[in-house]
């Protein structure tokens, strides 16, 4: 079972993602039962017989917008932004307007070249699941990346997981 | 200056812990060189020609005594003895070794210096004016305002892996010498009528290969809300910028193909939704980091020094000092004084390791041990009383420092061209230093007056050369080096993108191509214009004419 970084704590996780295969169709695709990710196309087909299921998550693409997928929000077990490559920063926005304008709660998962030494953005941005490609860690690489997670003790930014600036929630030193 | 809290202190130690960790795994292999690239650039380490390149920050130039004496010594231990300063008031060393990086970040952290951002697809390093707090023409000190913003974008998580760098500017004097319209944002502090201050909103300015000059998008921002107005633009660019193309990934790429109206629009809409949030400034806030700005504890002096006035009548090459590199002070009988980096047969912005530690002595026993770095590649001491310029340039002139050519066709801004950078097309330094020795005389040099040569080795415009009045740009024809010239461009308050005057030229015609640049300047121009002017007013064909005419029959001379 693939292994992905929930809250700060290595654990098994079942969910599988569906990627559209050549000559796959949205509309034909088969979704295997249990807990799943599909592609925000597949959801835009077939919105209705997957939210009936109740454990269908979307994946959004790092061009595709939180905008596409805030209406269905309630509707949906998980939602995450895949990374193409981790120096493709938009999955970072991405997060940030799901978790404060779109307001959403549940499970936010960053998915695809999800590199160690991004863990704290992604989290600081308010994905709360990172999943790294299969096989780009050993299980030991994973858990000796948790550290990556407490790299800068104190930001100096607000952001998702923290919104006040370091001034605004420390007494901080006054010039001598 | 700034000064780091325990906060400060904490952050710049865990960088040094994460960078070692991360340079520890590369070497190991656990990184891939595709996955370190970034990483290491966003610490300001570039691999070139010789070594690794590593840029270090001097936030918005400003730096210490102590900071200085720390540079020599990685120069000195480090690197080859000497050090670059650059066109974003850093300073880069060109030799370092890879697995020695952590240990230079260290030594850096003991004294409040960092890589951070000094490279990358990040916020880089904020530049500002290097006479800010100083300067008499200033209306608002930009300083709090670029410590506020350094601290907001350092390691800003949404902002680590934009489409492009990002770099801004601020500026908060009437004459703009921050350059802020060739900055993706420029931000000029400002009172608005009501007496508040706030700031205007250029976006979308840069150079490199396509050079645009910034667009305003807010006449005036309330200062309260500077960052997260900033923070609006930012996540535009980041969901919108271009990244198929590295070279349309530029926030002016995207401000262009969607009109400043509709990227205002754009930015605007997404402000309105968290314009009032967290990261709203407090006067509480603001008034803590300009504290750290306050005014070192002037004396009260005439407004001339008697011995400094006849030692200004008796000593001709101390009052040609005097004019060309000191300039007015704030402060009655104060003076800011520019340390030269331009002596004719240095690559402009070198400085050697003792040279470094004799300016930071300066420092300390005339400045109140505060040393700037412009963006012309020279050094500041700000702070100097007027009874004390004729020892400092003593010093100065004893250690080659003291070149008297700020502002003329000498004090050229050279980026390192073929010599270091792996991009270049083709060499800066020889090209500057061949024309800083062909206009060796300093009455000929005083007689041109105000000018700005600037040099790029390719069309990434490291060494501004859109901007200035003479750029010069390396180019690559058939594997050999060539040079384009453009005239009439300028940075400050009319900042302007040169035009090119014809085909390239070989790098022995170089100086010859400036003498006949100057040479029409001065038939053409009216009483007091400076060349740029000139340029404005009667064109660019007469200097073509000029240079292109006398090219001719140069060649046909060659050939008979
Ligand atoms: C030796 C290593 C260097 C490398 C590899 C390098 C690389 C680059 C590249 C690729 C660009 C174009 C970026 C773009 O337009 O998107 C650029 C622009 C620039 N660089 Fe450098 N550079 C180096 C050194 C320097 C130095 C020494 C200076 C200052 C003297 C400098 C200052 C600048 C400036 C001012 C720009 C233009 C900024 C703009 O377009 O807004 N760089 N550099
Ligand atoms: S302008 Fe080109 S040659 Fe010069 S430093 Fe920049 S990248 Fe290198």
């Amino acid at each position: 079972m693939p292994k992905v970084i929930r809250n700060r704590r290595v654990e098994d996780d079942a969910r599988q993602i569906v990627r559209l295969a050549e000559g796959e169709t949205a509309e034909t695709v088969a979704i295997p039962a249990g807990p799943v990710l599909v592609p925000l196309a597949v959801w835009q087909a077939r919105a209705e017989e997957l939210a009936a299921r109740g454990d269908v998550g979307v994946w959004l693409e790092a061009a595709e917008g939180a905008e596409l997928i805030a209406a269905d929000l309630p509707k949906l077990a998980a939602v995450a932004v895949n990374f193409p490559a981790f120096t493709d920063g938009r999955g970072y926005s991405t997060a940030a307007l799901l978790r404060t304008r779109y307001g959403y709660s549940g499970e936010l998962r960053a998915i695809g070249d999800v590199l160690r030494d991004q863990f704290q953005a992604y989290v600081r941005c308010g994905f709360d699941t990172l999943q790294p490609n299969a096989g780009r860690y050993t299980d030991a690489q994973l858990e000796a990346a948790l550290a990556s997670l407490g790299d800068f003790s104190v930001p100096y930014q607000g952001a998702v997981d923290e919104p006040r600036p370091l001034w605004a929630r420390a007494q901080r030193g006054v010039a001598a | 200056m700034y000064r780091y809290d325990d906060y400060d202190q904490r952050l710049v130690d865990e960088r040094v812990a994460q960078f070692r960790d991360q340079t520890r795994r590369y070497l190991a292999g656990e990184l891939s060189e595709d996955e370190f690239r970034p990483l290491r650039l966003q610490n300001g380490l570039y691999v070139q020609r010789h070594a690794p390149m590593l840029r270090i920050a001097v936030p918005y130039g400003l730096f210490s005594s102590a900071q200085l004496r720390t540079l020599a010594d990685i120069a000195r231990r480090y690197d080859r003895g000497y050090g670059h300063f650059t066109t974003r008031q850093n300073i880069q060393f060109n030799w370092p070794e890879l697995a020695k990086v952590p240990e230079i970040l260290a030594q850096l952290a003991t004294v409040q210096m960092h890589a951070i951002q000094t490279s990358g697809n990040c916020i880089r390093n904020i530049t500002s004016d290097a006479f800010a707090g100083v300067a008499a023409d200033e209306l608002i000190d930009p300083r709090p305002w670029c410590e506020i913003l350094r601290q907001w974008s350092s390691f800003h998580p949404e902002f680590a892996h934009l489409p492009r760098k990002f770099k801004f500017a601020v500026n908060g004097a009437k004459e703009d010498r921050a350059v802020i319209q060739a900055h993706d944002i420029g931000l000029d502090v400002v009172k608005n009528d009501a007496g508040e201050i706030g700031f205007r909103v250029l976006v979308g300015g840069g150079l490199g290969r396509t050079p645009i000059i910034g667009e305003e998008i807010a006449a005036f921002v309330p200062w309260q809300h500077i960052v997260t107005y900033c923070e609006s633009i930012l996540r535009v660019y980041n969901l919108h910028g271009r990244r198929d193309n590295k070279y349309k990934a530029r926030i002016k790429i995207l401000v262009k193909a969607l009109g400043i109206e509709e990227f205002r629009r754009q930015v605007e809409a997404e402000w309105a939704f968290h314009k009032n949030g967290p990261s709203t400034l407090t006067e509480a806030e603001v008034a803590r980091v300009a504290a750290h700005f306050v005014d070192p504890a002037y004396e009260s002096l005439p407004a001339t020094d008697a011995g400094y006035a006849s030692l200004l009548e008796e000593n001709k090459p101390f009052a040609a000092w005097v004019k060309r590199n000191v300039r007015a002070h704030k402060v009655p009988g104060y003076a800011s004084v520019t340390i030269s980096l331009k002596k004719t047969g240095v690559p402009p912005g070198d400085i050697t390791e003792s040279q470094m530690e004799l300016v930071a002595d300066l420092a300390d026993a005339y400045s109140y041990g505060g040393v700037r770095a412009t963006h012309q590649q020279n050094l500041v001491l700000a702070d100097v009383r007027q009874s004390d310029l004729f020892k400092v340039w003593q010093s100065l002139r004893d250690a080659g420092l003291a070149t008297p050519n700020i502002g003329l066709l000498t004090d050229i801004i050279s980026c390192p061209g073929g010599d270091y950078c792996a991009l270049a097309n083709a060499k800066s330094i020889p090209i500057a230093n061949a024309i800083q020795e062909r206009f060796d005389n300093l009455d000929y040099l005083y007689d041109i007056g105000e000018i700005e040569l600037n040099i790029s080795g390719c069309m990434n415009a490291c060494g501004h050369h859109h901007v200035g009045h003479i750029g010069v740009l390396g180019v690559d024809k058939n594997g050999e080096e060539w040079y384009q010239v453009t005239i009439g461009g300028d940075q400050g308050n009319k900042a302007a993108i040169g035009k090119v005057i014809g085909p390239s030229f070989a790098a022995a015609e170089m100086p010859d191509v400036v003498t006949h640049l100057i040479e029409t300047y001065i038939a053409n121009r009216h009483e007091d214009e400076r060349f740029v002017d000139t340029v404005r007013r009667i064109g660019i064909e007469p200097f073509k004419a000029h240079v292109y005419g006398n090219r001719q029959t140069e060649k046909k001379v060659a050939h008979a």
